[in-house]
């Protein structure tokens, strides 16, 4: 665990939305042969900004290289490190599984344990979904491998900084506006 | 105020400072060139847009200002990716405006379409698809400003047809308009003052220090407090192949060019010292020869504007994000004060008396030619240079002649050398040298280039006579690749695999009159200088000079691909064992 933490950073980068930064951003990881491990994007708080969150493998580039590089990037506004012990992360994970009747209900129960949902049922498999932490999913996907996975898709995982208390306070007391 | 695009794109540029534009007209772009006949701007019509854009790069290189280049769509497009990697390689501001298909057949494969920004992402510092005209005046007014602030490079700005040919309602952003359109770009321009302590306290600590001077010292117009600090104290300069005439030649603190053809004593200074100060380089691999094995016992102070070059190479001991100009100033400011407060500097003395002994013995120098042997190009270069007129500017092409020229030139002041450093743009010297002619006509251009480079860009010379710009171009013709052929020579067995050219064709002097131009041969070494003072006089059309050389001469020293500075090899009459 600790050198997937060592390994894997996540940045969570705020740009201006406009067309082509994403494919700008991907360039820059292309040209400069940085990895990317997942990369998720959407729209931030603010009209006109998005906002990227991608894990990089810093294995073979020194992050520092990586976060100067990217914020050469005209239209990239911020950049936060987000170390994993400090921020909330999650992840959204859907599958669809072999299930015929007989295994149908330990799919299920797999299912409840994990308190992730059942979106479909067929006559031989299921549609699953489950969001949490990336390791939960890690461990979930593991286990349905089990009854044979036949299509699966994750959402690359997003994060955001962890509120100290004095931050949580003001947030619970501001509920209409962070920061 | 109405205005169709093109006229607000033509105004726009005008607000923009733009006196001259290096470019060729087609379909897409059509639209712009009609007020551009009501403009004072000058047109400056290449006969092939890779042209216009070295063109905009020579008249950057030799102002300061941005060159700007207009070509059309498509294929033109694709012609200015060189110019526009040859910009960003070497830091050079640049605007391109380019030509687009209407906005209803962008993505249908429209005639001449082609996905410009997608393709110059990678080659432009930035780029913009402009779709309304409403917006074309911020998108330039962001394009010069990205251009030639921070560390400058090329942006491109590509406006479709209907762009152009529809109306708007004029409006010229404030700067505050254009800072709020960019919340992501703001260059740091003031140096970290504990940093700069920090750097002041390893300077004066230091016994062997270097300055390393690249490129970054002349965009930030940082020469005169480069010398400052040289004098200040005392310590040795060594100008990079981007930086040659920052420092100038003649001064006894003067190292010359470090690298791969370096002078031996510029190359070990570096490689011996305890501390190199590098100022706006990048520790280019044609610099520090084997990473691992470069200047093993050198702190690094690292000046640099752009903060990814701080650690990209070399992890520096003190990094200084900033102009280099500004944190020079406040360096020697600094340093003033910690002398006047008692600290001394570091006895360099020995150091100093090691670095004139390596000069002595190692100078740039090579066999002259006996009587009736081949004319020797290195020869050619130093009658060039002693018969040239005050205040010349010298292009290069890239190869052998580019390394002579940085070699044996004596560059006084900066903004009198242009080339092609990080890219290595063969074909670079014609465009450059006219660019450079349009935007400095009171100083003679001579364009050193070899033969093979020659012939990938000379139809700019037929420009060149039409628009009446004389530059002089001295190509040291020796039928070959040359610096491909001396990689073979050393590395590869003498097996000279596609690398001759034709000693025969084409005939220069011919292809020289048939654009326009006086051409020279000269064969022997007699003829070199009437050749010379003959090109000189000429200041009504362009002269290329046509030095038939010697093919077997190679570029000396020279520290092999992939090696370390320490193994440099030095030319054959001199004996590397006095480096020690």
């Amino acid at each position: 665990m600790s050198t997937e933490l060592e390994r894997y950073h996540i940045l969570s980068v705020l740009v201006q939305n406009r067309p082509g930064v994403l494919a700008r951003v991907a360039g820059l990881f292309a040209r400069r042969d940085f990895n990317i491990y997942s990369l998720a994007v959407a729209p931030a708080e603010d009209d006109g900004f998005s906002r990227i969150t991608i894990v990089v493998d810093v294995e073979s580039t020194p992050l520092e290289q990586i976060t100067k590089q990217l914020f050469k990037l005209i239209e990239v506004v911020k950049i936060s490190e987000l170390d994993p012990r400090r921020s909330v992360e999650r992840e959204l994970l859907l599958a669809t599984v072999r299930a015929n009747p007989d295994q149908r209900g330990q799919v299920i129960e797999l299912v409840n344990v994990f308190e992730g949902k059942i979106l479909a049922v067929g006559t031989d498999a299921v549609t699953v979904s489950l969001d949490g932490y990336p390791a939960q999913l890690d461990d979930f996907e593991a286990l349905l491998a089990g009854y044979g996975i036949v299509e699966l898709q994750r959402t690359g995982r997003v994060a955001l900084p962890k509120l100290d208390r004095e931050a949580r306070l003001r947030a619970v007391n501001n509920p209409g506006k962070a920061g | 105020m109405k205005l169709t695009g093109a006229q607000a794109l033509i105004k726009s540029l005008e607000l923009e400072g733009t006196e001259v534009i290096f470019g060729l007209p087609g379909g897409c772009i059509l639209p712009a060139y009609d007020p551009l006949l009501d403009s004072p701007i000058r047109h400056i019509l290449v006969r092939h847009e890779q042209g216009a854009g070295h063109m905009a790069e020579g008249y950057a290189h030799v102002t300061g200002r941005p060159g700007v280049a207009m070509v059309t769509s498509g294929p033109a497009a694709t012609n200015m990716v060189t110019p526009l990697m040859d910009a960003y390689m070497d830091s050079i501001p640049m605007v391109c405006i380019t030509g687009q298909v209407s906005t209803g057949a962008i993505g249908t494969d429209a005639f001449q379409e082609c996905d410009t920004v997608g393709i110059t992402r990678s080659c432009t510092k930035h780029n913009e698809l402009v779709m309304r005209p409403e917006d074309l005046p911020l998108a330039i007014r962001q394009a010069f400003h990205i251009a030639t602030t921070g560390r400058p490079g090329p942006t491109l700005v590509d406006v479709p047809k209907d762009v152009l040919q529809n109306s708007m309602e004029w409006h010229w952003p404030t700067d505050q308009e254009v800072a709020d359109s960019l919340p992501g770009y703001r260059p740091n321009m003031k140096g970290h003052g504990r940093m700069i302590k920090e750097a002041a306290k390893l300077i004066l600590a230091a016994e062997r220090p270097v300055l390393y001077v690249g490129g970054g010292i002349l965009k930030a117009r940082a020469a005169e407090a480069l010398r400052e600090l040289a004098e200040l104290t005392g310590i040795h300069v060594v100008t990079t192949l981007m930086a040659r005439g920052a420092f100038p030649d003649d001064h006894p603190l003067c190292l010359g060019m470090p690298g791969m053809h370096g002078n031996a004593a510029a190359t070990t200074a570096m490689q011996r010292s305890d501390l190199l100060i590098a100022l706006g380089a990048r520790f280019d691999d044609r610099i520090t020869g084997k990473v691992a094995g470069f200047a093993p016992q050198a702190k690094v102070i690292h000046v640099d504007i752009d903060p990814a070059e701080q650690g990209k190479v070399r992890r520096p001991d003190v990094p200084i994000v900033g102009d280099c100009r500004l944190v020079v100033e406040e360096l020697i400011r600094v340093i003033r004060s910690m002398r006047s407060a008692g600290t001394e500097q570091a006895d360099t003395g020995a150091w100093r008396s090691t670095i004139s002994g390596w000069r002595e013995l190692f100078p740039v120098a090579y066999e002259p030619s006996q009587p009736g042997e081949a004319l020797k190009p290195q020869f050619c270069m130093e009658q060039l240079r002693d018969h040239a007129p005050e205040g010349t500017i010298l292009v290069s092409g890239v190869g052998q002649h580019q390394m002579w020229a940085s070699q044996y030139w004596n560059f006084t002041e900066p903004y009198s050398w242009v080339n092609s450093g990080g890219l290595g743009t063969m074909g670079f010297s014609v465009p450059a040298a006219i660019g450079a002619k349009v935007g400095r006509p009171d100083r003679t251009v001579w364009a050193v280039d070899g033969d093979g480079c020659f012939q990938m860009t000379a139809q700019e010379l037929v420009t060149a006579s039409v628009e009446r710009i004389p530059v002089k171009v001295a190509i040291l013709n020796n039928s070959y690749l040359g610096m491909v052929r001396q990689w073979q020579e050393m590395f590869y067995d003498e097996r000279y695999s596609e690398v001759y050219l034709s000693p025969e064709l084409p005939d220069f002097v011919k292809w020289a009159e048939a654009m326009g131009c006086v051409g020279i041969r000269v064969d022997s070494p007699e003829e070199v200088q009437p050749a010379i003072d003959k090109a000189n006089a000429v200041d009504d059309r362009p002269v290329v000079v046509d030095f038939r050389v010697d093919a077997r001469e190679k570029v000396f020293p020279m520290v092999p691909a992939g090696c370390s500075n320490d193994e440099l090899i030095l030319p054959h009459f001199q004996n590397k064992e006095q480096l020690a």
